[in-house]
């Protein structure tokens, strides 16, 4: 039993270093990335220009109708054929950039159209741009309707940064894979691991609850 | 003011506005009445390009637009901040305050400076009985509050001429009469005004002229008491029997 403890406590350092070194960078830094790639989509769905909806259409397909990890091993291990080498960090970066791209592009397309045709009218007589609709009118707008939805997706993509371990990205995890395979604690190291994601996670969804009380000050309730 | 010349819309195969010749002099309010589906409310879009019409041409305060033509953004854009619209549903913004939602024109568009914006608003807002409510948001405000609002929003980016599309129709009976005073008031000070409306009451009292409108022609037009009391049309007087008897009842 004490050798239990000793392992949980000489294990707790590593795998927290490796959450703030690279778990939360890559899940933070790519659904950055992935919702600026997921807004453009959406506006290329909704477009009246039909090359930006094809383009958007087959993105969006490709990335849905594969699987995560099979993305992930062609842009580290695949794309060396091609004389294309990533280094794993870079390479989760991109293939969870535009996983949430993807997904968060639907979220993103149905929250902009759920926002009524009077509000894009009301902004175009007082005479604003397309751009100024948008950022002025619409996405303030359309942010509050895909706060639960992409809260969602967040949480799903800081549980799979996980999938990295597998092209080499020594996130924590890997670092409970590592720990484990010294002592062969396999139930106690992913238990941690376990415990530290759902730790996370809940600290994110009261991240969410406060935003969404911010965002309902302008709706009656 | 405007002079609007063989205006055609079509929708599709629908041809909504069939010829519309009109005119307005500066300083005017003008009531357009008619039955539903007659094109009236097509026609006040057109004015501000939220429905580009098919043919025909608009001049406002001597800028002409031929809409035969294909025209640019920059030329659709410049045409339409000659008027400013007020919305049968109102359209505030609903994440702005009604201060933030008269500022937004001005600061964003017309890019003012925003203290200057900001005094404006509160004037605006004070002339339309709500300098009380300045702070509060859309959905804490009666229906007639908010399409106050609406004007203030409009009158903002000092248009030439202010359109309204029926703009009491979604209002609560008792909140109609707030509105057309902020309307009448705003006759009387000589803005020039085209009036989608129902209300045959401000059409007789504050219209200096009402056009009928009928299956997208204009059909008659004349001085409300003309119109309303010696319709010379089948049509008109067909249309003005139908509303007094649904007054009656």
């Amino acid at each position: 039993m004490e050798r239990l403890v000793d392992i949980a406590q000489s294990s707790f350092l590593p795998l927290i270093e490796a959450t703030i070194q690279f778990t939360l960078p890559l899940s933070i830094i790519s659904f950055i990335f992935g919702l600026v790639l997921a807004i453009l989509t959406a506006l290329a769905r909704i477009s009246t220009v039909k090359i930006f909806q094809i383009i958007a259409r087959v993105y969006v397909s490709i990335i849905r109708g594969t699987p995560l990890l099979v993305q992930l091993f062609i842009l580290f291990y695949g794309l060396p054929t091609l004389g294309i080498t990533i280094d794993p960090f870079p390479a989760a970066v991109i293939g969870f950039s535009l996983n949430v791209g993807a997904y968060a592009s639907e979220v993103i397309r149905a929250a902009i159209l759920s926002i009524p045709k009077g509000q894009w009218e009301a902004a175009d007589t007082i005479g604003m741009s397309y751009t100024q609709s948008l950022r002025r009118v619409i996405l303030p707008q359309a942010s509050r309707v895909s706060l639960p939805p992409l809260s969602n997706t967040f949480i799903s993509l800081i549980k799979d940064t996980s999938l990295a371990s597998l092209i080499l990205v020594t996130e924590m995890f890997r670092v409970a894979q590592q720990i484990a395979a010294t002592n062969y604690e396999f139930l106690l190291l992913y238990g941690q691991a376990a415990l530290l994601y759902w730790v996370i996670c809940f600290a994110l969804s009261l991240v969410q609850g406060r935003l969404e009380n911010r965002f309902d000050r302008y709706v009656s309730r | 003011m405007i002079s609007i010349k063989n205006l055609h819309k079509k929708f599709g195969d629908l041809e909504v506005l069939k010829g519309i010749d009109a005119d307005v002099q500066k300083g005017q309010a003008i009531v357009v009445i008619g039955p539903s589906g007659s094109g009236k409310t097509t026609f006040l879009r057109c004015l501000n390009t939220l429905e580009t019409p098919t043919s025909g041409s608009v001049t406002i305060d001597e800028q002409t637009v031929d809409f035969s033509k294909s025209l640019s953004k920059k030329q659709i854009m410049a045409f339409r901040k000659q008027s400013a619209m007020v919305f049968q549903h109102y359209n505030l913004f609903p994440h702005m305050t009604a201060l933030e939602n008269v500022m937004e024109g001005p600061i964003t568009v017309q890019k003012q400076d925003k203290k200057l914006a900001r005094k404006k608003a509160e004037q605006l807002l004070t002339k339309v009985g709500l300098g009380e409510k300045i702070n509060e948001y859309p959905f804490q405000l009666s229906g007639g509050q908010q399409q106050r609002v609406g004007i203030a929003r409009a009158l903002a980016l000092e248009p030439k001429v202010m359109l309204f599309d029926e703009p009491t129709s979604a209002l609560d009976p008792e909140l109609v009469g707030e509105v057309l005073q902020v309307m009448k008031d705003l006759a009387a000070e000589g803005m020039t005004m085209v009036v989608v409306t129902h209300e045959m009451r401000f059409a007789k009292g504050v219209a200096d002229e009402v056009l009928f409108m009928d299956e997208g022609r204009i059909i008659e037009r004349g001085k409300p008491e003309d119109i309303f009391n010696h319709p010379k049309e089948e049509r008109t007087q067909r249309f003005l029997n139908l509303i007094q008897k649904t007054d009656i009842i």
